[in-house]
């Protein structure tokens, strides 16, 4: 028999549907992957029970010919959606023991497709951070190894970290992702899968522990393009319960596939190739892959997305202010940790002065700061019109092209204790190329597309494309994949 | 004429503001889908997005949309096709989302005005500036433990209109007459029970007082009172104590006060210095409220008649005075018994009997009008058989008085207990003879110029019909006769 875990979702689906092995089976061989590969930590809870229940179940679903479209697929679950029954704290102490009596929607649909999920995975505490580094639960280790240095701790990127190196392990087929301001494509980026955020609103926020609101999205962490097509189509949709939601059909995104870029006009942004800031190898695999698009019949387009300086302090004013207000519930009155104080006004102090990491409370800090009278109107007001500004130069740009093709991140993964780690501001510079389409609420998809000389280390690149054209960019992507050839497989970290 | 405060350094005006909180009649809450029931049990109503747990968010609930919109016509304001909803955000215990969803510079419904209607007979026109849709707070309970505080989250969420005026009133009086106004217009359309003592109507005044023709002063917001007649003795207490303040050399600063309705005095809370900084921004977690042509116009259509517009058909139609139609008019139910009895009959009497005797009868029984023991029909009733003769305004009294005990028609009372009114002279005249004749000492002080003892006639006599004479046959012959 073939190692189960180094299949796609594509493969497995036709495997079990042949009965070449079971749902049980499939997620037995995932959780026996799971308890070896423990030192990457992941996974911050792992649901073997769970996980045995449904795939028992998918298996009886599939037998009675009532298979979903991801039947028996297990999956990794970020610890960011709420999950009924089964601990949820967005890797934050502040959420100690909180166990919700609701399943988050997106959860929930790919539950009702038949996947399997094997367990919580890791992230930065609420989703704050670059390189996971930021969990309560600690630092996520990224399975590929830096050949000059392959006792080096390489973080996953952040913060769908846990995520990521999950996929990339084989630790689970597919993991869902939250994206914000880059979460799901800069870990992809670092550890060589497939991570899609799709357009804002193309999937319900309702149960997802919320971040940013008006820029949180759902988001799919596979092995393949063909993988996140079916991924997203199932937790793809329109969420009466999130106001936000768009009414929009979901189509089959793997009809999309086509691998034909024929005629697709494909913009490169000079503003996204700056001198100093941009890895050598990451520029050279960009300008590679744009080469053997347009060998490939696509049409490489020159355009300036000017304020694309500005997304990141734009970014990091909207984003606090917004976490700022959706951290204040974390109060320790009604579920999570508490703190006793002697008043109520101590009570919160000593809660959110012991259950906050560092870098939540320094976002929460600068977001109130910035919600204040005088600040708000200098520098939130100021960066909502920045926002529009950056949505209208992007919009732009797609009445000349169809896609936009840019690094996701400017580096290859980095240690754990290198400098810059230790300093937010240098941290945030890794979000620079995934922040503007965060804020334009496009859909991006970050795919691997080649290896750095130096380090051998993976390194993706991302496909931005207009709104709700998730169809566009997935099929880009799959050309990239096909093109890029990549067959390197984490050398994991103790493991094979 | 204005009310003005003579102070020891001369005039002074007052000038008041009031934010007014109505709770609106709904069956789920502003957004979510918890039911809003008052008295419930504890926490029985209370849904995860009220409780404010993770990943949870807020959906509108249009029929509370419909509900200001219904308002906004009521005030005769402009109804704003979009509004933004926006967090005001400070903890407090009872606040289980560290903030409230309210609206800030986009309300729902904007530029508004209502007439209210003065004792000396004038009508004031009070500006609204705003409504707006916000979630209310939950209670907290700090008598149920000796050292915990106990959280109900039932009325966490409900959906609230605040109502703002423009600093427009100028006196305790007006700010009473604007209260019961407003009350009486949310209760016409149905969506605030105005229910100050449940809390389903809550008041903020804002108070400053300066000199006639002068900018307004500093002002004082006296938070939370809850009762009209307490919001006229806050605002009353509050510009003598500004008065007072600057004659004496201080100033005014701009604090929020609280009333404490057993002394009769409001006392500071928190100054601006101190004041919260709320730090508003649009909620993220909602889209611009869009309001379609349709919805409108159909609210439009569905309006019910309004006190103003009542008021106006009862004194065209049934010929009211002013004041009455506006008596009338106030409560809903009121108006309606009163057209109920009124229907064919005499209107001015009718209105007459509600507003004295049956009003008299509610007060004392402590009852509303719709649970008034004298059926609408049978007053109109009573008040026909006064008109056509069957039983005199004195009998009516008794009539009256047994309908309230007995609920049965007029003219079941005038049979059963002989009430039907004497108009036979013979019958009458004889008594007036029986009467003269057993007070042959009256009879001669009469006619020996004392004219007072007519009365005296009457009333004997009367008693003697034991009151079903027609009382101006009965003063008629007694006259003739005594004259004779």
């Amino acid at each position: 028999m073939t190692d189960l875990v180094e299949l796609t979702i594509a493969e497995a689906l036709d495997g079990l549907a042949k009965k070449e092995f079971s749902a049980v089976e499939l997620t037995q061989a995932h959780l026996k992957e799971m308890e070896k590969a423990r030192e990457l930590n992941a996974y911050v809870l792992e649901t073997p029970e769970v996980a045995l229940e449904r795939a028992k179940k998918s298996d009886e679903r599939r037998a009675a010919g009532k298979a979903g479209k991801m039947e028996g697929i297990p999956v990794g679950m970020k610890d960011l959606y709420c999950t009924k029954g089964v601990r949820t704290t967005a890797c934050s102490h502040i959420l100690d023991g909180f166990v919700p009596p609701y399943e988050s929607t997106v959860s929930q649909k790919l539950e009702d497709e038949g996947s399997v999920m094997l367990g919580k995975t890791n992230m930065d505490e609420f989703a704050m951070g670059t390189a996971n580094l930021t969990s309560y639960y600690g630092a996520v280790r990224n399975p590929y190894k830096d050949k000059t240095n392959p006792d080096k701790f390489l973080i996953p990127g952040g913060s769908s970290g846990g995520s990521a190196a999950a996929v990339a392990a084989g630790l689970c087929m597919a993991a869902t992702g939250s994206d914000t301001g880059g979460s799901i494509r800069t870990p992809a980026s670092f550890c060589g899968i497939v991570g899609c955020k799709p357009t804002y609103g193309r999937c319900s926020r309702w149960g997802m522990v919320a971040f940013a609101s008006s820029l949180d999205q759902a988001g799919t962490m596979t092995r393949t393009v063909r993988d996140t097509a079916i991924m997203l189509e199932a937790m793809a949709g329109f969420d009466p319960k999130d106001s936000t939601s768009a009414n929009v059909p979901v189509p089959n995104y793997e009809k999309a596939l086509t691998g034909d870029v024929k005629g697709l006009r494909i913009g490169i942004p000079r503003e996204y190739n700056p001198d100093k800031g941009l890895n050598a190898d990451v520029r050279h695999v960009w300008e590679q892959t744009a080469e053997k698009l347009k060998a490939a019949g696509a049409e490489i387009v020159d355009i300036s997305l000017p304020s694309t300086q500005y997304a990141l302090p734009t970014y990091y004013l909207i984003a606090p202010a917004e976490a700022s207000s959706n951290l204040a519930r974390y109060d320790g009155v009604k579920y999570g940790l508490r703190v006793d104080g002697n008043s109520l006004d101590d009570m919160y102090t000593k809660t959110r002065t012991e259950g906050f990491g560092k870098e939540v409370k320094r976002r929460i800090m600068i977001g109130t700061c910035i919600l204040l009278e005088g600040y708000y109107e200098t520098c939130y007001l100021k960066a909502q019109k920045v926002r529009r500004l950056l949505c209208q130069e992007f919009a732009e740009a797609y009445k000349k092209v169809d896609v936009i093709l840019a690094p996701a991140a400017p580096e290859t993964a980095f240690g754990k204790d290198d400098d810059s780690t230790g300093d937010p501001l240098k941290m945030q510079l890794y979000d620079v190329f995934t922040v503007p389409s965060s804020l334009a609420g496009l859909p991006a998809v970050c795919v691997p597309a080649g290896t750095s000389e130096v380090n051998g280390l993976p390194i993706g690149l991302q496909v931005i494309g207009n709104s709700f054209q998730e169809e566009t960019i997935l099929r880009v992507a799959g050309a990239i994949e096909t093109m890029s050839g990549m067959t390197i497989r984490p050398l994991r970290v103790g493991g094979k | 004429m204005s009310y003005i405060i003579k102070g020891e350094t001369g005039d002074w005006e007052i000038v008041v503001g009031l934010e007014v909180h109505c709770e609106v009649i709904s069956k789920a809450k502003l957004f979510s889908g918890a039911a809003t029931a008052f008295g419930a049990e504890a926490n029985t109503q209370v849904s995860f997005v009220d409780a404010g747990f993770p990943g949870m968010l807020p959906v509108i609930n249009h029929e509370c949309v419909e509900q200001a919109v219904r308002t906004g016509f009521g005030l005769n304001a402009t109804i704003n096709k979009k509004s933004i909803f926006a967090r005001k955000n400070y903890y407090y215990a009872d606040l289980p989302n560290g903030y409230q969803i309210s609206q800030s510079d986009h309300p729902i419904i904007s530029d508004g005005y209502i007439d209210v209607d003065l004792e000396n007979g004038e009508t004031r026109r009070i500006g609204i500036e705003r409504l707006h849709l916000e979630q209310d707070a939950g209670k907290l309970m700090h008598d149920q433990h000796p050292s915990k505080t106990f959280v109900d989250l039932n009325r966490a969420g409900v959906a609230l209109m605040e109502i703002v005026s423009r600093p427009d009133i100028r006196s305790p009086e007006e700010a009473g007459a604007y209260l019961r106004k407003l009350r009486s217009i949310v209760r016409y359309i149905g969506s605030c029970d105005g229910n100050m003592d449940e809390g389903s109507m809550r008041c903020d005044a804002n108070v400053s007082v300066r000199r006639p023709g002068e900018p307004f002063g500093t002002r004082a917001e006296i938070k939370n009172v809850n009762s009209i007649r307490f919001v006229m003795q806050a605002i009353e207490y509050e510009a003598m104590r500004q008065v007072e303040l600057i004659e004496s050399g201080g100033k005014v600063v701009q604090e929020t006060r609280k009333f404490d309705s057993v002394k009769g005095e409001t006392k500071s809370m928190r100054s601006k210095e101190t004041a919260i900084d709320y730090r508003y921004f649009y909620d993220p977690d909602l889209i611009p409220l869009v309001l379609d042509d349709a919805m409108i116009e159909r609210l439009r259509k569905e309006m019910p008649e309004l006190p103003d517009a009542k008021k106006k058909r009862f004194i065209e139609d049934y010929g009211l005075p002013a004041y009455d139609a506006g008596q009338l008019v106030a409560e809903k139910e009121i108006a309606n018994y009163f057209e109920a009895a009124a229907k064919g009959h005499d209107a001015k009497k009718v209105a007459n009997y509600i507003m004295g005797d049956l009003f008299a009868v509610l007060n004392k029984q402590g009852k509303s009008i719709s649970e008034s023991p004298v059926k609408p029909e049978n007053l109109g009733r009573m008040v026909d058989l006064i008109n056509d003769g069957t039983i005199s305004s004195r009998i009516a009294k008794d009539v009256f008085a047994f309908m309230v005990e007995e609920g049965k028609t007029p003219d079941e009372i005038v049979e059963e207990k002989g009430l039907k009114q004497v108009t036979d002279t013979s019958a009458i005249e004889k008594m007036v003879d029986d009467v003269l004749a057993a007070n042959p000492d009256k009879v001669a002080e009469y006619k020996g110029g004392k004219e007072k003892l007519l009365g005296w006639f009457v009333g004997q006599t009367m008693r003697a019909s034991q009151g079903k004479a027609n009382p101006a046959m009965l003063n008629e012959l007694v006259k003739k006769k005594l004259d004779a």
